[in-house]
This record gives structure tokens, C-alpha cells and sequence, in this order.
């Protein structure tokens, strides 16, 4: 009976592949972790910069879902046609952080700012990242713009916006909250959070991009409670969505 | 007087040569190959700044290891002729001459271009590239170059050894009369006895890297009198 | 059809590119001739340690650079406040990233050159100095030429180093190639292939003029 088939094989476990923006890159494992205990899949995580997944994703990679650090690629797929229709929705708010690797050096309002006490000051590339375009906002919101404009270095990517403050080359500088809050575990150093009505919202948006079951439970997964106060944790604000996903 | 003692190791080669140059008339420094006699040659002439030892050129002492004197050969007023001539690929046969005379000391108005070039013979060849020369043509420049340049003491090493038999018959006799008619010393550097007997009033015999002896004109003739070169 | 802030960088970078080549011409020069000349055997170490920007990713090189000149690092910030962020910084950065480009060629030109022709203008009393600008560098001519324009074409096509150390400070440490890369990752892609087009058409025009002046200078001086 069995001398054809030979062995039988185990059923192929249920996988999905997700590009993720690599500022989330940490929280979407630990997620994935939580996940597998009621779910029986594999998620396969691809980190990168926002930009060039994008660029990928349009010229075919074989991604299932997408994480990004902004709102406009997502949209921008969604208005290409290249997601699943009605997918796309807001898995986390980022938060503005001003900070410096001097303890006592970065005040709890900001006014740091308005001195002459730090030689350069980093943020990302607004063009470039939205944590550098919420930054430029919150400093013309100070009306210090002009003022700081001389000193200011810019960052590629909010990761090496934070390199340049970590080293201490860049004296202060705009991060992202939740890389203050894993990067520094005991946040050493000083910081100011900056109020999230200080610039527009740092909205990260995901999309579903194929007909993936696995990729589809993992984003319902995150509009969880369970997942969003994971992510809260993790540095980021939640949109105010009601608990099972509709806007 | 020019008089010294020069050590130099290099390798398996060991140079240990003490040797006396009178003043004036032609002195050769005869060996087989290998010997030492071009080591020596480019030590007296200040190019060997490894070799220590002292060197003295009447009463200048131009090096002296234990005193840490040491004159730049730039300094010394040394012609040496080399054996492939070395003239400068970059230049013209008079360009090549007028080089040596531009850095000679300004008193000296003589030996002129035109003088220099009508003894060495070499009129016919001033604008031709030096590259483009034939071996014997080269060597007849170098001499022209090294006169110009009013030295001291003339160094010819092996001066014919390069070159083919018919040019090598031809400068020879030309070298002998030349040597003869200078009033600096000259040293002059073969592992040929016939060049030799020719030219030499004097000769050192140089092995293993030693100045064994120095004998005279005559009994060098006598000692290689059946020796083919 | 070019911004004025790329053609703000365009000029940063050709400022970067002379700064960094006529230094490191006068830099190089005497170390491709050392190592063309010694005998010591130090020579393998320095020769390493020059061709060592060739294999180091520039991230790497600018990553450690950072670091080294910054608070943290050894010279305590000291030195860094000169240099990170500003144009110097992306000079020093530059020569070290092109020295190899530049030593290299020197030192092969030079070793061509017969010590003979130069113990013979020592004789005829040409002093060092003297005996290097009358001989060695005459002969040594398609090395220089080479050695100057690819450290040149190499430093205007330089990225990872400005990208650690430059900050990217329009009119200050802005490069083309950072330019480009902006252009890309915000989808302008129109700017990119402008930019692009141009530093590859500059590229291939100087090889181009590198090798047809050694190709002269091969047919004069056999």
C-alpha cells in the first residue's frame, strides 16, 4: 500500500515573509514570538530601510506584508493598486524624542534648544524620514528653525541620526523614542519627549501585499490588545482605532 | 693622494679593501668578476653610503665612519663613468653635456660645450635623443658629460666591457690617449688585462673582495705578458 | 534641469576632489618614493597598511573615523570638533580613502626609473632636491599624471566616508554622490539619473585622458 508514496511528510508549516521597517524591526520579532503561541506559523522578517523595500517590493520582491517606518510608501502601494484592497491601516505612532548622551544636559521642556550650549544638533533628513520632517516641525513650532539651521547635521536615516548623537559627535539630537528606550535601557543620558502636538503624526502604516493567510493573521494580531500594549512598550504611541481594527 | 679603507657586507659578499691612489696618472683596478672593484669604485665616489670606513682625497677627508663624516657624493667633484653610460633618457646628447656643466663650480669657464664635445668626438650626435645612440656612442657622451663637469678624480668603470668587439676596439685606443692626456687622477676599473696593460701606470689587484697588492706598469706586462684579454 | 542645491554639491565636490589631490600629492610623493628606494623591512608594512583602503568598505573606514575623532574616542573630541561635520573632515577622510589611488602609481613610476641615471647627476653635483625635480620627476611623468587623476576621480566618486563623517550639510559637506542617493530614496529619480549620467560621463572622459597621455609618453621615451 505504501511502497509508492514512501515516507509520509509532515505538512508544510504555514509561512509568510514581511518586510519591516528596521526601527521596528526588534518589536515585530518579539511580536512574532507572542504570535506563534496561539498561532501555528513561521514569519520570516526581512529589516531595511523603507525606501529601498519599497523600491523592491514594486519591482517584485516576494514580500506578503509590509511594515513600513511611514505612511506614504503604504499609500503609495495602495494607490498603485499593489496591495490587498482595504488592508492598509496604522500599526504604531512614533514619538519625537530630543536627546543627548550627557546626563543633565537635555531639560525636560526643550529649552536646551534655545541656548548656545550644543555645537551641533542632528536630525534626519525630512525629505527623507518622517522623524526628520516631525523634527523640522516641532522646531518651527519653537520658531527655532532659523535659529539652529547653522548647526545642524543631518542623518540619512534615523538610524544614523542616532549614531551621530551616540558617539557624542552631534551633541543633541531628534530620535525616535524607542530607540532611546532599546538602545539605552536605562535611558542614560538626558531627554525631552517631545509632545506629539508639536508635529504631525509619525504614523507607521502596514499593508497586506498577497493572499497570504499568515501574513493576513499577523496584522489582525497587532490591532490586538495584547499586541498594542506590547508595542506601547516598546516607545510608540497606538492610533485611537477600537480594538478590532476599524478606523 | 687619495687614499682609504672601505668595508661594506652585503650578503655573502664581504668588501674589505684598504688602497692608495696617486695624484696624478692612470691607476687600475684589476680582479675577475665579482671582486669587489665596482663596490669600491661607487664607495670612493660617495654612492655606497652603507660602506663605512674612510676615504681621503688629498687633505679633505671625505668620509670618516668613526667621526660620522660622510660627503654627499654631490659634494665630492667625482666623475664616474659608468658602464652603461647612464646618460639621461629624458635628454638630448647636449642637453645631457650642458646638464653637468649648468652645476659645476662657477669659477670654472672651461672645459665649453664645444671643447668637451670635440674631444669626445661626439659633434655629430648633439640633438639625437640619448636612447637612440649606439653602445659606443653613448659611452664617448658619458665621457664628454663627465669632463664637463670639471671633477676631481675620474672613476671609469669597465667603461668597454659592454660594448661589442669593433666599438670596443675603436674607444680603447681613445680612452689610452685621453686618460694620458688629463692631469686629474684617474682610476680605472677592468677584469682585462690587455685594457689594462695599455692604459695603467699603476695597478691594484683586487680578489674576494681585498686590494691584494699594487705593482707597477711593468710588472703587470710581465706577470700577464701571456695571457690572452 | 539641475537644482541649485545639487549644483551647490556638484562645487563641494570638485573642491573636495583638489583639496584631497594636491594634498595628497605632496603627502604621497615622498612616501611612493621611500617605499620605491628602502631596502628596510619595514617597506612590507607601510605597503600593507597604504593598500589598506583599497579592501576596507568606506562605511568602515568612515564608521571608525567617526568614532576616533569624536568624544569618545581616544583624542578625547579634542581634534574631532575640527573635523567632524566640516570639510576638513571629509579631506581627511578623502585622502585616507585615496592614497593607495595616489601612492600606488608614484611608487611603480618611480621604481622604473635606473638608480644609475641618478647616482650619475649626484656625480655631476646635483644635490637631492635637484636630482628629483631634473630627473626623477621628468621620467616619473605618466605616474604623476595617473596618480593625480585617479585620486581625483576617486575622491569625486567617494560616498560611504561622507555619508559617516560629512553629516550631509548642504553647501558645506553635501556631496554628488550623497545627492544622488537622496534622489533615490525619495523617488526622484529624474535628478538621480542626471547626476548619475554626469559623474559617469566625467569618469570615463579622465581615464580616457590618463591613458592617452601614457600612451604618448610611451611612444616618446622608449
Amino acid at each position: 500500500m505504501f511502497v509508492a508514496c514512501g515516507k509520509p511528510q509532515p505538512p508544510k508549516p504555514r509561512f509568510a515573509r514581511i518586510a519591516v521597517a528596521s526601527n521596528f524591526a526588534d518589536p515585530a520579532r518579539a511580536l512574532a514570538d507572542e504570535f506563534r503561541k496561539t498561532h501555528d506559523a513561521v514569519i520570516e522578517f526581512t529589516p531595511g530601510s523603507t525606501g529601498k523595500q519599497y523600491a523592491q517590493i514594486i519591482n517584485g520582491a516576494p514580500f506578503d506584508a509590509f511594515l513600513s517606518a511611514d505612511a506614504a510608501r503604504p499609500e503609495r502601494l495602495e494607490s498603485e493598486g499593489r496591495g490587498v484592497a482595504g488592508s492598509r491601516f496604522t500599526y504604531a505612532l512614533g514619538r519625537l524624542a530630543l536627546w543627548s548622551t550627557r546626563a543633565d544636559f537635555v531639560d525636560p521642556k526643550g529649552d536646551v534648544l534655545r541656548g548656545s550650549a550644543f555645537a551641533h544638533l542632528a536630525i534626519a533628513k525630512p525629505d527623507l524620514a518622517p522623524y526628520g520632517a516631525a523634527a523640522q516641525s516641532a522646531l518651527e513650532h519653537m520658531q527655532l528653525w532659523d535659529d539652529v539651521q547653522s548647526r545642524i547635521v543631518f542623518g540619512e536615516n534615523i538610524s544614523q541620526t542616532f549614531q551621530f548623537v551616540e558617539s557624542g559627535n552631534a551633541q543633541i539630537g531628534f530620535v525616535a523614542w524607542s530607540q532611546i528606550i532599546l538602545r539605552t535601557g536605562e535611558a542614560r543620558g538626558s531627554f525631552w519627549l517631545v509632545p506629539s502636538t508639536m508635529h504631525p503624526p509619525i504614523a507607521q502604516d502596514a499593508i497586506l501585499l498577497t493572499d497570504n493567510a499568515v501574513a493576513r493573521e499577523f496584522l489582525d494580531f497587532l490591532k490586538t490588545p495584547a499586541a498594542r500594549s506590547s508595542i506601547k512598550k516598546f516607545g510608540y504611541d497606538l492610533p485611537d482605532e477600537s480594538p478590532d481594527g476599524q478606523p | 693622494m687619495i687614499r682609504g679603507h672601505l668595508r661594506l657586507s652585503r650578503g655573502a659578499f664581504t668588501l674589505d679593501a684598504q688602497f692608495e691612489i696617486p695624484p696624478a696618472g692612470v691607476t687600475g683596478l684589476f680582479g675577475p668578476s665579482g671582486c669587489g672593484k665596482t663596490t669600491l669604485l661607487r664607495a670612493i665616489a660617495g654612492l655606497a653610503p652603507r660602506a663605512t670606513g674612510t676615504v681621503q682625497f688629498g687633505e679633505s677627508h671625505w668620509q670618516d665612519s668613526s667621526r660620522r663624516i660622510f660627503v654627499h657624493p654631490h659634494e665630492r667633484g667625482v666623475g664616474l663613468v659608468f658602464q652603461h653610460a647612464a646618460l639621461f633618457p629624458h635628454m638630448s646628447v647636449a642637453e645631457n653635456i650642458r646638464y653637468a656643466i649648468q652645476r659645476r663650480p662657477p669659477e670654472s669657464g672651461h672645459p665649453t660645450l664645444e671643447e668637451v664635445v670635440a674631444i669626445a668626438g661626439v659633434g655629430h650626435l648633439l640633438d639625437r635623443a640619448a636612447p637612440s645612440l649606439s653602445g659606443g656612442e653613448r659611452q664617448r657622451v658619458a665621457i664628454a658629460r663627465t669632463l664637463a663637469s670639471t671633477p676631481r678624480l675620474l672613476l671609469l668603470d669597465e667603461p668597454v666591457s659592454a660594448l661589442d668587439l669593433d666599438s670596443r676596439s675603436v674607444l680603447l685606443p681613445y680612452l689610452q690617449q685621453l686618460c694620458k692626456s688629463l692631469s686629474i687622477p684617474v682610476l680605472y676599473v677592468s677584469h682585462s688585462a690587455v685594457e689594462m696593460g695599455g692604459l695603467a701606470d699603476n695597478v691594484l689587484i683586487m680578489s674576494a673582495g681585498r686590494v691584494h697588492e699594487t705593482i707597477d706598469k711593468s710588472a703587470f706586462e710581465s706577470r700577464h705578458a701571456n695571457k690572452k684579454s | 534641469m539641475v537644482s541649485p542645491e545639487d549644483l551647490n554639491a556638484i562645487w563641494i565636490t570638485l573642491r573636495l576632489a583638489l583639496t584631497t589631490t594636491t594634498l595628497l600629492m605632496l603627502v604621497g610623493v615622498p612616501i611612493a618614493w621611500w617605499l620605491a628606494r628602502t631596502r628596510s623591512r619595514a617597506r612590507i608594512i607601510i605597503e600593507a597598511v597604504v593598500s589598506m583602503p583599497l579592501i576596507l568598505p568606506p562605511t568602515v573606514l568612515g564608521f571608525y573615523l567617526l568614532f576616533f575623532l569624536g568624544p569618545n574616542g581616544p583624542l578625547g573630541g579634542l581634534v574631532g570638533e575640527a573635523f567632524v561635520f566640516r570639510f576638513s573632515g571629509l579631506v581627511v577622510a578623502s585622502m585616507i580613502y585615496s592614497l593607495p589611488f595616489v601612492v600606488q602609481p608614484l611608487r611603480d613610476s618611480f621604481l622604473t626609473i635606473s638608480s644609475e641615471a641618478i647616482d650619475a647627476a649626484a656625480t655631476l653635483r646635483a644635490g637631492p632636491m635637484d636630482r628629483f625635480l631634473t630627473i626623477v620627476v621628468p621620467l616619473a611623468r605618466p605616474g604623476f599624471l595617473t596618480a593625480a587623476v585617479l585620486g581625483f576621480a576617486h575622491t569625486v566618486g567617494e560616498f560611504g566616508v561622507a555619508l559617516m563623517i560629512g553629516g550631509s550639510i548642504p553647501g558645506r559637506t553635501r556631496v554628488i554622490s550623497i545627492a544622488i542617493y537622496d534622489h533615490v530614496e525619495s523617488l526622484s529619480y529624474g535628478q538621480a539619473h542626471v547626476l548619475s549620467a554626469g559623474l559617469v560621463a566625467f569618469s570615463f572622459v579622465t581615464l580616457l585622458v590618463v591613458y592617452a597621455a601614457n600612451h604618448r609618453f610611451r611612444a616618446v621615451t622608449p
